[in-house]
C-alpha cells in the first residue's frame, strides 16, 4: 500500500501529473470573483465562505479523471486489481493519494485566499480546518466518481453530472462552518456533521469504488 | 408461484402484456376521476382560493419522485445480488418517469408559489431536496446511456443508485440545517389540528391512488419496450455474426 501511495505521488508530482494545476486554478478562481462581484469589501466577505469552498470543489473535481484513467489506459489498473492488496485498499490509498496531491495544499494555501477575498481574521482559522475536515471526503466521492466512469471515453463531464450531487453535503456544512466561524458563533454541530460525512465516506465508499472498478474490468 | 418466476423475461412479458391494458384503462380511470372531482367539486379554500387544487397534482407527483427512486434503489439491488435482468431494466425504466414527476412537483410548485408566496422559486430545504433529486436522476440517467455494454451499465447505474441514495439522505438533512422553510408541514398529517378537511383529503387519496396506477403503468410498458428493445438486438447481433 505504500509502495502505490509513493507510487501514485510521484506520479502527480512529476511532469504532466497536474499537481499544481488545481492549486493554480484555485487560485484563479479567487482572483476572478473580485473581479465579477466588484471589490467592495462587505459583498466579498459575506461571499468568501461560499466562493472558497465552490473553488475548493471545482479544483478537486478537475483533477479527478486523472486518479484511475491514466493507469486504466496503460493497464496498470488490471496489475492493481490482481495485486495481493485488495481492491478496495487500492481504491482507498488513490483516494488518499489524490487528497495529498490536492486537498492538502488547498487546505494550506486556502487562508492566503481568504485574506484576499476579505474573509474575517476570524475565520480563517475555521476555513482551514473546515477544508481539513471536510475535502477528504471530496477525494474519496471523486474516486467513487471516477471508477464508475472510467471505461467511458471522454467521460469528464458525466464525471461532473455524478459526483457534484454527491458533494451537496459536504458543501453545505463546510461553508456553514466558515460562515459561523466568521461570524464568531460556534461552529460545534456543522463542523461535527462535516467530520461524520468524511468518516462515513471513507467507510464505505472504498468498496462501492472497488466495486465499480471490477464490473469494469471485466 | 413467486415473485422471482418474472425474472423470466418471458413470463414477465406474458403476465405484464395482460395486466397492462388493465392497470393503463384503472390509471386513466381513477386520474380523470380525482382531476374532475379535485378541480369541480371540492370548494374554493378561504385563504388560497382556487389555486389550493394544484395540490391534487403536486402532492402525488412529488410522493411518486420520491418513491420512483426507492423502486429504483430495490430494483437495482434485486440486480446486484439475484441477477434478473428485468430487474435492471425496470430500474433503468422507472428514472425518465421519476424525473418527470420531480419535474413536474417542482413546475406545479412554482406556479402556485407565485401567486401564494409571491415567488417562482425559494431555497427552502423541500424545493431544494428535489431539485438535488432531479440531478441524482439526470446523472443515473446519464451514466445508462453512455456505458455501451447493457450489463456494465446495469452494475455501474445499480451501485450509483446505491451510493446515490445515502446521500440523497444526507443531502435533505444537509438543506434542513442550511435554511429554514417556506413549505408548509407534511401534506397529510395525522394529527387532529392539522389535518386536511375530508372535503380534500378524500380527492388526494383517490390522485395518490391514482398516480401509483400511471406510474405502474409507465413503468410496465416502459420495460416491456427496454426487453423488446433488448431483444431486437440480440437478434441483429445473431444476424451479423450468421
Amino acid at each position: 500500500m505504500r509502495a502505490l501511495l509513493l507510487r501514485d505521488l510521484r506520479l502527480a508530482v512529476r511532469a504532466g501529473g497536474g499537481f499544481g494545476l488545481a492549486l493554480a486554478f484555485f487560485l484563479i478562481v479567487a482572483v476572478l470573483v473580485p473581479l465579477g462581484v466588484g471589490p467592495g469589501g462587505t459583498t466579498l466577505a459575506v461571499i468568501a465562505p461560499g466562493i472558497l469552498w465552490l473553488g475548493a470543489l471545482l479544483a478537486c473535481l478537475l483533477s479527478l479523471d486523472r486518479i484511475l484513467a491514466l493507469d486504466w489506459e496503460d493497464g496498470s489498473l488490471d496489475l492493481l486489481a490482481t495485486a495481493p492488496i485488495p481492491l478496495e485498499a487500492v481504491a482507498a490509498t488513490k483516494a488518499l493519494a489524490h487528497w495529498l496531491t490536492t486537498g492538502l495544499p488547498l487546505v494550506l494555501f486556502a487562508p492566503v485566499l481568504g485574506v484576499l477575498l476579505n474573509l474575517a481574521p476570524a475565520g480563517l482559522a475555521w476555513l482551514a480546518l473546515a477544508l481539513l475536515v471536510g475535502t477528504p471526503a471530496l477525494s474519496v466521492i471523486g474516486t467513487f466518481g471516477a471508477a464508475l466512469t472510467v471505461g467511458i471515453r471522454r467521460g469528464g463531464l458525466l464525471l461532473s453530472l455524478i459526483v457534484l450531487p454527491l458533494y451537496v453535503p459536504t458543501l453545505v456544512f463546510g461553508a456553514a462552518v466558515v460562515t459561523r466561524g466568521a461570524a464568531g458563533l460556534t461552529t460545534a454541530t456543522p463542523l461535527a456533521l462535516l467530520a461524520a460525512i468524511t468518516a462515513l465516506a471513507a467507510a464505505i465508499l472504498p468498496f462501492a469504488t472497488a466495486a465499480a472498478i471490477r464490473v469494469n474490468l471485466r | 408461484m413467486s415473485l422471482w418466476e418474472y425474472a423470466n423475461p418471458a413470463r414477465f412479458m406474458a403476465t405484464s402484456g395482460a395486466v397492462l391494458p388493465w392497470v393503463s384503462a384503472l390509471a386513466a380511470l381513477a386520474l380523470t376521476a380525482a382531476l374532475v372531482w379535485g378541480f369541480f367539486f371540492t370548494p374554493d379554500d378561504f385563504r388560497q382560493g382556487a389555486t389550493v387544487k394544484i395540490l391534487f397534482v403536486h402532492v402525488p407527483a412529488a410522493m411518486m419522485a420520491i418513491n420512483a427512486w426507492i423502486m429504483m434503489l430495490v430494483a437495482s439491488l434485486v440486480w446486484l445480488v439475484r441477477r434478473h435482468h428485468v430487474s435492471a431494466l425496470a430500474a433503468k425504466a422507472a428514472a425518465p418517469v421519476g424525473a418527470t414527476m420531480t419535474l413536474v412537483a417542482l413546475t406545479t410548485g412554482a406556479i402556485w408559489g407565485q401567486p401564494m408566496w409571491g415567488t417562482w422559486w425559494a431555497w427552502d430545504p423541500r424545493l431544494t431536496s428535489f431539485l438535488i433529486l432531479l440531478l441524482f436522476y439526470l446523472g443515473y440517467m446519464a451514466l445508462w446511456a453512455a456505458v455501451e455494454n447493457p450489463d456494465t451499465a446495469a452494475d455501474l447505474t445499480s451501485v450509483l443508485c446505491l451510493v446515490g441514495s445515502v446521500f440523497a439522505v444526507l443531502s435533505r438533512y444537509a438543506v434542513n440545517f442550511w435554511n429554514q422553510g417556506l413549505h408548509q408541514g407534511a401534506s397529510l398529517s395525522l394529527a387532529p389540528g392539522e389535518r386536511m378537511d375530508v372535503a380534500f383529503r378524500l380527492p388526494l387519496y383517490l390522485a395518490m391512488a391514482a398516480f401509483v396506477l400511471l406510474f405502474l403503468a409507465l413503468v410496465l410498458a416502459r420495460t416491456r419496450t427496454e426487453i423488446r428493445a433488448r431483444r431486437l438486438r440480440a437478434l441483429m447481433a445473431r444476424e451479423r455474426a450468421g
